[in-house]
């Protein structure tokens, strides 16, 4: 993180950069937040470690208006998101000098609650740099300690890999942390019968309060009209008795960011009710993979995606109803 | 108590045809007298790719029990290539719509030309069946939008 911040400084300094987007320490040592410095005093607050999950790239649309580069950290998966926005041009390649920072996964507070662990005072060995196998957490119930990868977002488990796909320069070391198969969850729905997924997905679905959160953190939601804001949408919020409608927002919030879609797995991350959001995305990668070739979308900032793309013998939809 | 009614189901479908194969085959249909369905409401479309996937969602959600979507065979396309990308995308939604729990008989995709009056009504047909025979969609139905 150190180095991170005199790097960060010194390409202030010398005018490469007008500004860095990074993390900013925020109330409590868990919850980092994304932060614009423009001072090198400013970089005091500067902070890099395993709570660092946000993805930058989508702020870097916002950023590609203001004048200068715009020093910004990505995160092996968060470069995904970036060259995807590149291939829309939504961001300017121009105005942004990317650091590769280093990843060895990110941690969840919710895991390390869900833990039992409460109370918490300071938390030891989430840093960047040191390669803990284990957190030490001050708590007021005292000493108590979780493996780092039991505390890690669901989403490092399916890990793309400890590669930068776009940047100027790389910094620190990062490790591959895949260990679960990437599709298992989805696969173990579609296993259901059709009563089982609708009551699966009714009981998730029914605790969704349509905060928009998903929609606003996801790097793929890029459109500065949405449909979601229409007045003409009659069903914009959220109904107080069981419908359809928040089954519907989060069909249309996973079709639009189909085959677009890099499965960053930001919006499980901030869903404020623990909605398994990336299954719905999930389904359509899979979908894409299974029907049209597979496809990871942001590997590139070339090639064409799935839906905007066909060929004469693609399947027809019918298939969903034959394949049981 | 309840009060007893005779009324047998009748489905609400909502098919959206395209401006050159669908609609005409529908048209066919009728001077050629052959019969489908009352309960088919056509909405004629441009193309088939002018079908947003949330025109079938906002169906269901207003009380639709099945929908249907005609176009043009793939190759035959007004606008050439417009059905291949609606077909990519029907997949994917209804793929989805199976996966939420919903019965996929509820949704259908066919390849209608201007001359197949036979096809359309046959097809038409078949599908008022099928849903008929699932029943009232609840699982997709807003109650606000209930009139």
């Amino acid at each position: 993180m150190q180095e991170l911040r005199e790097r960060a400084a010194a390409l202030l300094a010398d005018g490469t950069v007008d500004r860095v987007l990074g993390w900013r320490a925020g109330d409590m040592p868990w919850n980092p937040e994304p932060a614009y410095f423009e001072t090198q005093e400013s970089l005091r607050d500067f902070v890099y470690d395993g709570f660092c999950g946000a993805n930058l790239s989508k702020y870097m649309i916002e950023a590609s208006k203001l004048d200068g580069k715009t020093l910004v950290c990505l995160k092996p998966c968060d470069t995904y998101s970036f060259n995807q926005l590149l291939k829309e041009h939504r961001v300017d390649r121009d105005k942004a000098y990317i650091i590769g920072v280093g990843c060895r996964g990110k941690l969840d507070m919710e895991k390390i609650r869900a833990h039992g662990i409460k109370g918490i005072r300071t938390i030891r060995g989430a840093g960047i740099e040191e390669d803990e196998k284990t957190l030490s957490i001050d708590t007021i119930y005292g000493q108590k300690s979780i493996s780092y990868e039991d505390a890690m977002l669901s989403r490092c488990h399916v890990c793309k890999g400890k590669e930068h796909r776009i940047f100027d320069e790389q910094l620190g070391t990062s490790k591959e942390t895949q260990d679960a198969d990437r599709f298992a969850e989805v696969e173990r729905i579609e296993a259901m019968s059709p009563e089982e997924r609708f009551a699966f997905f009714q009981k998730e679905l029914s605790k969704c309060i349509r905060c928009n959160a998903c929609r606003n953190v996801c790097p793929a939601c890029s459109c500065r009209k949405c449909v979601f804001d229409s007045t003409k949408f009659d069903s914009a919020q959220k109904a107080n008795s069981d419908s359809f409608e928040e089954k519907m927002f989060h069909i249309i919030r996973a079709f639009h960011v189909a085959g677009r879609c890099t499965d960053c797995g930001e919006c499980s991350r901030v869903c404020p009710q623990g909605i398994p959001l990336h299954l719905f995305n999930r389904k359509f990668i899979k979908d894409i993979d299974v029907f049209y070739g597979e496809y990871q979308a942001g590997a590139d900032a070339e090639s064409k995606g799935p839906l905007t793309s066909y060929t004469i013998e693609d399947v027809e939809p019918g298939i969903v109803g034959e394949r049981g | 108590m309840s009060i007893e009614t005779n009324e047998t189901f009748r489905p609400k479908i909502v098919a959206f045809c395209c401006n050159w194969c669908s609609y005409a085959g529908a048209d066919l249909a009728g001077s050629s007298r052959l019969s489908y369905p009352a309960d088919v409401k056509i909405i004629r479309v441009p193309c088939s790719c002018r079908v947003n996937p949330m025109f079938i969602l906002r169906a269901f959600e207003k009380g639709a029990d099945g929908v249907i979507l005609c176009g043009c065979h793939p190759g035959d396309c007004h606008y050439s290539t417009g059905n291949y990308y609606a077909r990519r995308r029907m997949t994917l939604l209804f793929s989805m719509l199976d996966y939420l729990g919903v019965e996929n008989g509820r949704t259908r995709v066919e390849w209608v030309s201007a001359a197949e009056g036979v096809k359309f009504s046959q097809t038409m047909n078949e599908f008022v069946e099928k849903v008929r025979s699932l029943g009232r969609n609840v699982r997709l139905e807003d109650l606000r939008c209930r009139n």
